[in-house]
């Protein structure tokens, strides 16, 4: 667990027009490392991964990817950086179909998956490749909104609930992936709600409350610290 | 002579083909509107008097600087697209995020001003412009002559808009811009810059305005008010077609046209406002257009 630090958030501040959401978030994701803020509905986690993203209002603070300091770049910028955004809405065009949507995202890094690859690894996109995006199922799309930042050779995946909401088999499906992705070197921060999809597959967990981290768990942890996940998540 | 309905087929080919005419420019100008609004969310007033400076300039260039059509033909819808992309960067771009009123009220005064110009610079009468060599005269197709002219016209025209419907709908630049308009926060944080595509959308837009106005230029006088005259026709035909709607927006545009020109045959008293009492008919039964999507 000694490798070099990807990407450090330090007194993040974020705003939604006059709202003060996140009050001062500080966290650092080592490169390779699977990383998962947990917390309750509300708690600042979307909007922290929205501020990475330079998707919110007004930021403050300091956001260091890869050595360099993204606080202030217009979003596509921090995109092209090699960042793989996820939404929580999961954000699957209606306009384009499933291939399109697939192909959309351009690359921003090398080493990206090949169609024939991403085909492999999510059979149900090759065979609804020329459905309306939006006619997929949840799971479908879940898969397709994964899929689309394999492709570009992005070495941080940003994950936002993608476990929400959806069948326990496809969850499943959704846990081998991670564990196949961070086999293959990526730095993957999920944002859970999911405590059990979450506590296997992180290597440390982060619980955030009122727009602040108020704990750190590292995986072996998990036994010793189980007052901390009592108290702010209730597991 | 034959005729239809008491009409020798004459006319009423005659009027069919300048229906046709009028058809084109409707879609052009419509389908540069539809692509503006879908990714600017702006109502593009000022796309009469860009046209209209499409067809000045080509009148300009030929006056001040002696270059032939063909030229203007490229030349002048890249000056009113770089005009356009000025009036974005300078004046658009505070205006997104905002009620469609306000970009509606701001290009509704650039027309004014752009027109108040040209009427400063050249008064209210129209330029003579004429036909180029290559186009003029008619071609005869038996049961009317057809002016080559006009004929360039269709074709020219049908030519642009199926290339930019085919751009659109067929191509990754296209996926670009159907993702842009639908969700540009998403469609930038995958690393595409959105506001440089919406900049160059709207220079496409006007360009397209522009290039209309360069066909329009020997088909009809050019003056300050040429744009005045016909966009509010091609608003008609956009609430009709459908805000937003690329190929609806193609279709309804030529419609029209024909549907103007077969009134001026059979009840040429209706001609002028046929437009607007089909806007009003099918904005009673489908108000998001024929080919909109309500939302």
């Amino acid at each position: 667990m000694s490798g070099t630090e990807y990407l450090r958030v330090s007194d993040l501040h974020a705003f939604y027009g006059e709202s003060h959401i996140l009050h001062g978030i500080d966290f650092t994701v080592r490169k390779g490392e699977c990383i998962s803020l947990l917390g309750r509905n509300g708690a600042g986690r979307t909007t922290t991964l929205r501020a990475i993203m330079g998707l919110t209002g007004k930021r403050t603070g300091s956001i260091m990817l890869n050595g360099r300091e993204v606080i202030n770049m217009a979003s596509h910028k921090i995109a092209q950086l090699g960042v793989g955004y996820c939404p929580e809405e999961r954000g699957i065009y209606s306009s384009l179909s499933c291939e399109e949507n697939l192909l959309l995202p351009p690359q921003v890094g090398s080493g990206g998956m090949s169609l024939e690859e991403l085909y492999e690894m999510f059979p149900n996109l090759k065979e609804r490749r020329n459905s309306q995006g939006t006619r997929l199922s949840g799971g479908e799309q879940q898969m397709l909104a994964m899929a689309r930042i394999l492709r570009t050779g992005a070495k941080l995946l940003l994950l936002d609930e993608i476990s929400e909401g959806l069948a326990p088999v496809i969850v499943q499906k959704l846990g081998e992936i991670i564990r196949t992705l961070k086999e293959r070197d990526y730095t993957i921060v999920l944002v859970e709600q999911n405590f059990r999809f979450a506590a296997p597959l992180a290597d440390r967990m982060f619980i955030v409350e009122h727009g602040q981290v108020m704990a750190e768990i590292a995986q072996n942890e998990i036994n010793d610290k189980q007052h901390l996940l009592q108290e702010y998540l209730g597991v | 002579m034959t005729e239809i309905f008491g009409v020798p087929i004459q006319a009423l080919a005659g009027q069919l083909m300048l229906g046709l005419v009028n058809g084109s420019f409707y879609a052009m100008l419509s389908l540069g509107l539809a692509v503006i609004f879908g990714m600017l969310n702006i109502i593009n007033f000022a796309h009469g008097a860009l046209y209209m400076m499409g067809a000045i300039f080509t009148w300009m260039f030929m006056e001040y600087l002696g270059i032939g059509y063909w030229w203007s033909l490229v030349l002048a819808p890249i000056s009113v697209g770089l005009i356009g992309i000025a009036i974005e960067r300078l004046l658009l771009q505070w205006l997104y995020k905002l009620d469609h009123l306000y970009g509606l009220l701001l290009t509704f005064g650039l027309a004014l001003i752009l027109e108040g110009f040209f009427r400063h610079l050249y008064g209210v009468a129209g330029q003579p412009y004429s036909i180029p060599d290559e186009l003029s005269g008619a071609i005869n197709l038996g049961f009317m002559f057809l002016p080559k002219y006009r004929a360039w016209i269709i074709v020219a025209s049908l030519t642009v808009c199926l290339v930019t419907w085919y751009v659109i709908e067929k191509t990754r630049l296209g996926a670009y811009l159907r993702a842009a308009t639908e969700n540009p926060a998403l469609t930038q944080a995958f690393g595409i810059n959105v506001p440089l595509m919406v900049m160059l959308t709207y220079g496409f837009g006007v360009g397209l305005a522009g290039l209309a106005g360069v066909l329009a230029a020997p088909a009809t006088q050019v003056g300050p008010l040429m744009g005045s005259n016909l966009i509010i026709t091609v608003f008609a035909v956009v609430v009709i077609g459908g805000m937003g709607s690329i190929l609806g927006s193609i279709l309804t545009g030529l419609g029209l046209g024909l549907i103007e020109g077969l009134t001026k045959v059979f009840y040429p008293e209706a001609s002028a406002t046929v437009v607007f009492i089909i806007m009003a008919i099918v904005l009673m039964f489908r108000p998001a257009g024929l080919f909109g999507r309500e939302k």
